[in-house]
């Protein structure tokens, strides 16, 4: 098992599903963030006749003739989408629809028909659907990663205009920004990582690779930077993942295999990034309902010591701070964990008051009520 | 009350002549005229759906008019960009998009930037000076989703601050903030009128026109009236702008000069800085 993951062939197909998962993990960040997720989906569906065709028109089936033809059909696609959803009154998602079941379905007709031919040529086609990574080639590696290093210059050298794109158009074209080139730009570069990833992840699935990663690494940083960099190198990781598993485990398809990987990564993101994760969320408000409760008691001892200064303080039983909240029986937990806060003390067994350091507090609280009620006027 | 204007001696800051914008078949401006002197505040009033907001964004060359002209300090916008700066509605972008405070208002030097260089310690430098002056130095490195509404709209203010500009176009900055960003709007707008620049500004609330600015134009897919507000804020032209809520309307008045009064007292005496400041 060892030796054959790291033979010859398995390193060259690991090469290669990590380069398509850092392309599409780290330009999907931007369709993620302009809420054009489906913009994938559209994409890699629309792709499909296109690889049919360069295969009818050509008769080869390299890779990079295949791809070439699924980039054109995919940038018509695309094209098609910006044309139907600005001339007319059918909105963006709709167009993305219509584009992604006309194409994958045109594709299909083409598929059927071209199998029913008597030569055996056109074998092997249909494995776009689902992909299959073990066709990669050493020379297709070089060509994914040399396509995928221009993809990364360029947006590199376009950074802060991708950005201002993503976050505020209107205000790019403000500042005299081309911004509808750098839409197609953008969506260009979006349409050739996907067509990197066709043969190895599949039409049906590739959508994933655009979302998924970035998605994921929203949840760890709130820096546009870090994101696309950390999405890249989710998409990388669930790449070597699937792509070693489909190629060791027999009759195993790449696509759902790396949509696997990058599946796990999402879930472990959501539930356990700091911040935005769902854990760190629950404990966050966890800890805001119970300093909320440990205040409210705080507050009501404050308010019955108040009412007979400047006597001796004497401390009053739980059953009288009980009386003034709603109380749910957990005053006298919530009145331990306020002494080992040093904000009460106990002067018998079951007679509280509060301490100078619980005053303080008390006091700050009414003042901080006091300035946000006057700012949020 | 406000200054009263003085005779525009650097000409016209913002020239829009004849102009019309239809979206389909609705018109939404007809055949509008707006001529705004250099170095005044000015409020554009108007009902909803008077196309306050098309009017900036024809302006800034957002909205592409069917017909008419725009000049910017005498030359079409393309041609002036660099003096104009825009504070869009606060609602129109995703503030949970993953980005600093800083972040933002770096992007207000990226027009002189220009291609292919990347923002550095100068642009830094400019960013935090005019998060400063809107009293958000403190909030800097904030994830924008973790701000208010109000602190949101500061750094909206601050990125066009960046741009240095001439003439500054906001939409609705005024909607919706808290008392003290209210307070650092107006600072900043007397700041730049102060500086001999030209701020126009969509804003919705009556009252306050009186005391904020000093010069109004009021429409309604048409312009009303455009002018000084001591000459042209007044019942009848509000009444054409606003059509049959005039009862409505001159009630809100006679309360608005109680508003007013009300106001001034308590703005802070001239040369305390309020709090923010500090």
């Amino acid at each position: 098992m060892l030796a054959s993951v790291f033979n010859h062939t398995t390193i060259t197909i690991a090469t290669g599903a990590a380069v398509l998962g850092a392309v599409s993990g780290a330009l999907g960040s931007f369709a993620v963030l302009r809420r054009q997720s489906l913009i994938g989906d559209a994409i890699s569906h629309a792709a499909l006749p296109g690889i049919v065709m360069a295969f009818i028109l050509t008769g080869s089936k390299s890779p990079l003739v295949l791809m070439l033809g699924a980039g054109v059909a995919g940038l018509t696609g695309m094209l098609v989408v910006m044309l139907i959803s600005s001339s007319n009154r059918v909105k963006y998602d709709s167009a993305l629809g219509i584009v992604l079941s006309v194409f994958f379905g045109f594709g299909l007709v083409l598929l059927t028909w071209i199998q029913k031919r008597p030569e055996a040529a056109q074998a092997g086609l249909d494995r776009f659907l689902f992909g299959q990574a073990a066709a990669l080639l050493r020379r297709d590696v070089w060509a994914l990663a040399t396509i995928a290093a221009v993809s990364f210059i360029v947006l590199a050298m376009l950074w802060k205009e991708f950005k201002i794109l993503a976050f505020d158009r209107d205000y790019g074209v403000s500042l005299g920004l081309p911004m509808r080139r750098l839409d197609v730009l953008l969506t260009g570069l979006i349409t050739v990582a996907i067509v990197l990833g066709l043969q190895t992840v599949g039409v049906v699935l590739m959508s994933a690779m655009i979302i998924a990663p970035a998605s994921a690494a929203r949840q760890w940083t709130n820096r546009l930077g870090r994101m696309v960099l950390l999405a890249g190198v989710f998409g990388a990781i669930a790449g070597v993942i699937g792509a070693v598993a489909s190629s060791t485990i027999p009759r195993l398809p790449t696509g759902p295999s790396i949509v696997l990987a990058v599946g796990v990564i999402v879930i472990i993101s959501l539930a356990l990034a700091p911040g935005r994760g769902l854990i760190s969320e629950t404990l966050r408000r966890r800890k805001n309902h119970k300093k909320l409760r440990l205040d409210a008691v705080l507050t009501d001892l404050y308010e019955l010591e108040s009412q007979h200064t400047p006597e001796t303080p004497h401390g009053h039983t739980a059953k009288a701070i009980q009386a003034m909240s709603f109380g749910e029986g957990e005053v006298l937990k919530n009145l331990l964990e306020l002494e080992s806060r040093g904000l009460v003390a106990r002067f018998s067994t079951n007679h509280w008051a509060i301490t100078e350091k619980g005053r303080h507090r008390v006091e700050r609280l009414v003042q901080q009520l006091d300035s946000s009620a006057g700012a949020a006027h | 009350m406000s200054k009263p204007p003085e005779t525009p001696s650097k000409g016209l800051a913002i020239d829009v002549s004849d102009v019309t914008v239809a979206y389909h078949d609705r018109p939404v401006l007809w055949d509008v005229d707006l001529e705004v002197p250099a170095g005044v505040l000015l409020a554009i009033a108007g009902p909803n759906g008077a196309g306050k907001t098309t009017l900036i964004k024809t302006i800034l060359g957002l909205v592409k008019p069917a017909a008419g002209r725009v000049l910017i300090h005498g030359a079409p916008y393309r041609e002036q960009r660099a003096l104009t700066a825009y504070v869009p509605q606060r609602g129109s972008v995703d503030w949970d998009f993953p980005t600093q405070a800083l972040d933002v208002v770096m992007m207000g030097t990226y027009g002189k930037l220009g291609w292919l260089r990347r923002p550095g310690a100068k642009q830094k430098e400019i960013a935090t000076h005019c998060l400063e002056r809107l009293g958000m130095a403190d909030y800097r490195h904030r994830q924008i989703s973790q701000l208010s509404g109000g602190q949101q709209q500061r750094v909206f203010l601050a990125r066009a601050l960046a741009q240095d500009a001439q003439v500054y176009l906001m939409d609705e900055p005024f909607q919706g903030v808290d008392a003290t960003t209210e307070r650092a709007i107006i600072d900043l707008l007397r700041d730049l009128r102060s500086q001999g620049r030209t701020v126009v500004v969509v804003h919705h609330d009556l009252q306050t026109i009186p005391e904020y600015f000093d010069w109004v134009t009021l429409i309604n897919v048409r312009r009303i009236a455009s002018g000084p507000v001591s000459t042209t804020f007044n019942q009848e032209n509000l009444r054409r702008t606003y059509g049959g809520r005039v009862a409505f309307l001159s009630s809100r008045e006679n309360g608005c000069a109680e508003k007013a009064t009300a106001l001034s007292d308590v703005q802070t005496p001239p040369g305390e800085k309020p709090g923010w400041m500090a």
